[in-house]
């Protein structure tokens, strides 16, 4: 059991936990994992590590409410424990001086994005960090990632904050005025990923995304993770979650991901249900 | 004929009810029902008490057989539960899950000319009626050593070596991963053929001698083996880490959404209730499965797609039904529930609709050629038998890898070529010092009743290495 010691809500949708968590703050590294369970007969949920200090004993996690089990953690409140919480899991992002870094959030991959790019910034790496989003209010973390980032774009398909159009678009112009870069990490929604590092893999820039698949174990247990990799099977849990972005098979993976939309929409209606005690 | 307490027979063994197929094909209620008083009594009265009792040799953790079978002929039933605890942490497990055919009961000289004591169902019975009373007797406990050691893994490599430190003195912590302890007994093992509620109470019973247990605790992430030993004040670490990662086709499609391996068919049902109505994990409950596989593991898969509603559920095995590694008895439970066997078929490609569902498997037909390393007849493709069998789930279940969390975080820990760490049977002792293993992660995968035995000799050793 571990205590939520703060609770924020970074937009209508995300929230983010400062969570009592004294072994994990100190194991963890940028890139990795929890899994975290917030009922007894939830299912468990893999989220990145978005923040920790390990001298208070706690970790950040951030996530967006898409589905029942989001939907139960998010009206926890400060005081109230997560039943269960594992981690950290997978392998730790490989950091070095690469030089000069493009770091890409889309949505709440930002969160995930943000101990990166920390990382890669006390690497002594230069940063261009892109922001993107729907729309305004779903911007994450443009604070904390502009004291990290020499230039910070925002993005939003709307138009409704910075520049208007997808994360892609600014990473095109970027290319095109001549920019170059050495290292690119992308985090965010799966097309989203797919779309934005074709264009970085391009112009020849080595990138990694972080793949957020559908995990029961995240110990390596049960292979429901499994992304095709250069032709090969990998488990995200224990050989990702980053992942050399040119290799991945994206239309697999998507469809994976896809598997349980028709579960996933039946059990949102059901809880809604029993919350608001009206049929769906 | 059912022999009667007064006219034992030597010859018939007392057979244990069971849930008719068509019935317990619906259900995940436990298929044996259990001996009644009466039957128990009756079936112990058929050992001979032989003077040099073979079936003890036949047992991995050297439960007294002649002893606790002469207390239940005498109807002292929890006095024989107590006798098996003596070396068994786990009765009422091993009594359900142990291949006793090919253990204690091939030994038992009643089977050289009828059929032998059925010793497992014995087992069964006493631990059941001890676990009914409620009350459970306390064995003898040594004075408390202050001695830490930390158990790697809830599964029965572990509960099994944490039993036997406990008694023995020493401050044991279980160090579990999943956020409910034991092991593939949770996860793998169906509800039909082990009920949760009787592991979580041999759990409880280690819990009230001592043991404490970690949850949501990963060895090698949330922790080091290193760390543990040398900032927690662990005197020794024991590592039952289970068998790990599913192995997998490397064929086609293998990807394809509804493909599972077994682990997570299993661990979704299970662990995460996905059988139970409105379970918050989902599972895709096809209408005609497929499980790829012929040892326990795959009848469980098998048999667990038909309790969720399939309509046919298939096993698909390469060799024929002699070379399969389940238990007799599965495979006889399996059929007697309806599941299709379609032996010396190979698969060669899962087959998936545009959006990446499965909807079919293409098989090739086999023969058997020469015997192979393993000893058996080794499989051949049959030229041009290529065919194509529908379905919309397909379950792997052809074995598993070590998980290299654990040797990957410790460095100097010494591995097999397969992965495995290197580990000494006998007594459980790794390369490194103060580290012992044993289980799955040990042997590669094999059965409840082996991990036990093994936990029960690495216990040994700690307790010759460290107690002084």
């Amino acid at each position: 059991m571990q205590r939520i010691i703060k609770k924020e809500q970074l937009s209508e949708l995300v929230y983010r936990y400062r969570v009592e968590a004294p072994r994990i703050a100190k194991m963890r590294k940028a890139g990795q994992f929890v899994i975290v369970r917030a009922t007894t007969e939830g299912e468990r949920i893999p989220l990145t590590i978005a923040n920790a200090n390990a001298d208070e004993g706690w970790i950040e996690i951030i996530f967006q409410v898409a589905g029942k089990s989001t939907t139960i953690l998010s009206i926890l409140v400060e005081g109230d424990n997560i039943i269960d919480l594992a981690g950290p899991l997978g392998r730790p992002t490989h950091i070095e001086n690469f030089g000069k870094c493009l770091c890409i959030g889309g949505g709440v991959g930002a969160a995930p994005l943000y101990p990166i790019v920390s990382a890669l910034a006390a690497a002594g790496n230069e940063i261009t960090t892109i922001l993107a989003a729907r729309t305004a209010n779903l911007i994450l973390l443009e604070k904390e990632m502009g004291a990290l980032a020499k230039r910070l774009i925002v993005s939003t398909d709307d138009g409704s904050k910075g520049v208007q159009g997808f994360a892609v678009d600014s990473v095109k112009k970027l290319l095109a005025a001549g920019k170059n870069f050495d290292f690119s990490v992308i985090i965010g929604p799966a097309m989203m990923m797919k779309v934005t590092s074709a264009a970085t893999v391009a112009a020849g820039i080595k990138t990694m995304v972080s793949l957020n698949p559908i995990m029961i174990d995240g110990t390596g247990m049960c292979g429901g993770c499994r992304v095709t990799v250069g032709k090969e099977t990998k488990f995200a849990c224990v050989d990702g979650p980053e992942f050399d972005a040119a290799k991945i098979d994206w239309d697999e993976m998507m469809r994976r991901l896809n598997g349980y939309r028709a579960f996933e929409r039946t059990a949102v209606e059901k809880h809604n249900c029993i919350v608001t005690g009206r049929p769906a | 004929m059912t022999p009667t307490p007064q006219t034992p027979s030597r010859a018939g063994r007392t057979p244990m009810k069971e849930q008719d197929p068509k019935v317990r094909a619906g259900n995940f209620d436990e298929v044996p029902l259990g001996y009644s008083a009466d039957e128990a009594a009756a079936e112990a009265k058929r050992c001979l008490r032989c003077k040099k009792p073979l079936c003890m040799e036949g047992c991995p953790v050297s439960v007294k057989i002649p002893e606790f079978v002469g207390l239940v002929a005498d109807g002292k039933f929890s006095e024989a539960a107590l006798k098996i605890k003596e070396t068994n942490s786990l009765p009422a497990i091993c009594g359900r899950v142990c291949p006793q055919e090919t253990q204690c009961e091939m030994k038992c000289i009643l089977g050289k000319k009828g059929s032998p004591v059925a010793i497992g169902n014995l087992e069964r019975f006493a631990a059941d009626w001890e676990m009914a009373r409620g009350s459970f007797a306390m064995p003898p406990l040594k004075p408390r050593n202050g001695k830490k050691v930390g158990v790697v893994g809830s599964g029965p490599a572990g509960l099994t070596t944490a039993g036997e430190l406990v008694k023995e003195g020493f401050d044991v912590t279980i160090f579990e991963a999943f956020h409910e302890a034991g092991g593939v007994l949770v996860y793998g093992i169906p509800e039909f053929r082990l009920p949760k509620e009787i592991v979580k109470k041999e759990i409880s019973y280690l819990e009230k001698l001592g043991v404490k247990l970690e949850r949501n605790f990963i060895v090698g992430r949330t922790a080091t083996v290193d760390g543990l030993l040398s900032e927690e004040g662990f005197s020794a670490i024991f590592i039952g880490a289970g068998a790990g990662l599913p192995a997998f086709l490397h064929i086609p499609g293998e990807n394809s959404v509804g493909v599972y391996s077994a682990n997570e068919y299993l661990t979704r049902s299970n662990l995460m209730k996905a059988y139970k109505e409105g379970a918050d994990t989902p599972i895709i409950r096809g209408r005609h499965v497929i499980t790829v596989g012929g040892g326990n593991v795959a009848m469980d898969a098998a048999r667990t797609a038909l309790r969720l509603g399939a309509e046919t559920s298939s096993i698909v095995y390469r060799r024929t039904e002699a070379e399969m590694p389940a238990r007799a008895a599965e495979i006889h439970h399996a059929k007697q529930e309806g599941i299709l066997f379609n032996l010396l078929t190979n698969p060669v490609e899962v087959l998936a609709d545009d959006k990446g569902f499965v909807t079919g498997m293409r098989c090739l037909r086999m023969e058997l050629g020469a015997p192979d390393e393993s000893g058996r007849r080794r499989p051949v493709a049959v030229k041009g038998s290529e065919f194509d069998m529908h379905c919309d789930v397909v379950i792997v279940a052809i074995g598993n890898s070590p998980n290299p969390l654990i040797r990957e975080t410790t460095p100097d820990i010494a591995v097999t070529r397969h992965g495995t760490i290197a580990a000494s049977e006998a007594d459980g002792r790794t390369s490194k010092k103060s580290v012992y293993a044993g289980g799955d992660i040990v042997t590669g995968a094999a059965t409840v009743i082996q991990a036990m035995g093994a936990g029960r000799n690495a216990a040994k050793s700690i307790v010759e290495d460290i107690a002084k």
